[in-house]
């Protein structure tokens, strides 16, 4: 398909990562932040193209891993009341919370139903005048536009059975959270491109120069990952620090403006929990005060939980690069993405199931 | 709501063009959950790829990265 195969050659790849290992003189630490970058850097083992110098370490950036323990619970606690329809995207139905997922939910009775989109969970309410439509809302910059969307429409059409229990989370304080933490490593990032292609770049410019670190916005395809790679190691190895676009055909600076807007009119900067990795200061989204008719945390009156991750489970270390998915002892044993026990080893966007699709019988040798 | 019928390899999908109002027919769009949120620059993408095709041709057997 035009504008992916060409990303996707194996020529290029070799050249770009032959350039890659002559231009390292030195080790770096380079940390990916999407999880659609790390899926493609271990199905195509491109970590194994690079210098043994180069770790690639991989970050938070999986919205349904990172959405809280507490949120997961109220969904599922939502989907068992008789006069509620959960509406989820397919990701989040079997990650775990502190008991059962909204898949086993489903399977005792609950009205669980799955959306590839936001407007069909407004749809589902629209024909569903006598149920209670709640939206389990969650996502990075990405999605929030198609998230405010709906309860934008809903609001238009005056929808009194619709309603979105929202966990939004921010990409640029998240680097900042872990700039700011003793135990990091990463000397350069790669920024995600969806991200950005709805934000644009400007954000990123603070963390640069609050922190002197090298940033290059990335693509998703085995060539756009090689090439921002590339580009990061030119700057570190020249002692620079500034932002990159590798991924230009889908990202300007500005962003998308027409999406900017509907966020900015349906959602306001809060602070937000991230499982995982605790609260981070202004980090997330809520619904504005003009759009509390549609927020399920206040039609329901859903008390604030607070519950415990199991013991065993390491993905709050994988979520912030510390630690390898191979490094947990339950990895591929006691946590598979048939019984998860994190998020991560849930979502196709999670560290531990691109390990596990991709790495697990290299493990096991 | 704008919409367009937009061809994912094979498969056809309903896309809403909200956010990306100047997509016309022929164009290619990235989606996500539904919604288009760019269009491909064509230019930019062609501009690329001649870089480093050129940079692929220049090298075409390659030793491997590192043992």
């Amino acid at each position: 398909m035009k504008y992916l195969d060409e990303y996707r050659d194996q020529r290029i790849a070799r050249a770009l990562a032959s350039e890659i290992v002559q231009r390292t003189t030195r080790p770096w630490v380079l940390m990916e932040i999407c999880g659609g970058q790390t899926h493609t850097i271990m199905r195509y083992g491109l970590d194994e193209l690079l210098p043994r110098g180069i770790e690639l370490v991989h970050g938070p950036g999986c919205p349904v891993c990172v959405t809280p323990l507490e949120t997961v619970d109220k969904a599922i606690e939502l989907a068992l009341r008789p006069d509620v329809i959960l509406v989820s995207y397919g990701d989040m139905l079997r990650v775990p919370g502190s008991r059962s997922d909204l898949l086993r939910a489903k399977a005792q009775g609950a009205d669980v139903r799955i959306a590839y989109s936001p407007t069909e969970a407004v749809k589902i309410a629209r024909s569903n005048p006598d149920r209670k439509v709640v939206f389990l809302a969650i996502g990075f910059e990405t999605t929030a536009p198609a998230n405010a969307m709906a309860a934008w429409q809903a609001k238009r059409e005056g929808l009194t059975n619709f309603s979105m229990l929202v966990s939004h989370v921010l990409v640029p304080p998240a680097i900042r959270a872990l700039m700011v933490s003793q135990t990091n490593r990463v000397q350069g990032f790669i920024a995600p491109g969806h991200v950005c292609t709805v934000v644009g770049c400007k954000d990123y410019e603070g963390l640069i120069r609050d922190f002197r670190i090298p940033i290059v916005v990335g693509g998703f395809e085995p060539v756009d990952i090689l090439e921002a790679v590339l580009m990061l190691v030119r700057q570190l190895e020249a002692g620079e620090a500034k932002l990159e676009n590798q991924y230009v055909r889908s990202v300007s600076y500005q962003g998308n403006l027409p999406a900017q807007q509907i966020m900015a009119e349906v959602f306001e900067v809060a602070d937000q929990k991230w499982r995982g990795i605790g609260s981070i200061p202004q980090s997330g989204l809520r619904l504005r005060e003009d759009y509390s008719a549609y927020d399920a945390n206040r039609i329901f009156d859903l008390g604030e939980l607070t519950v415990d991750e199991p013991a065993e489970c390491i993905s709050a270390q994988v979520l912030q690069g510390l630690k390898k998915p191979t490094d947990c002892p339950a990895f591929g044993m006691r946590c598979t993405p048939e019984n998860p026990l994190g998020a991560p080893m849930v979502s196709t966007e999670g560290a531990c199931a691109a390990y596990y699709h991709y790495r697990r019988h290299a493990v096991a040798t | 709501m704008r919409a367009a019928r937009v061809q994912f390899g094979g498969i056809v999908r309903q896309v809403s063009l909200s956010f990306v109002p100047e997509a016309g027919l022929g164009d290619y769009v990235m989606v996500h959950v539904g919604f288009a949120i760019s269009r491909v620059d064509s230019l930019e993408a062609e501009r690329t790829y001649k870089l480093l095709e050129e940079m692929g041709a220049l090298e075409p057997e390659l030793p491997p990265a590192e043992e």
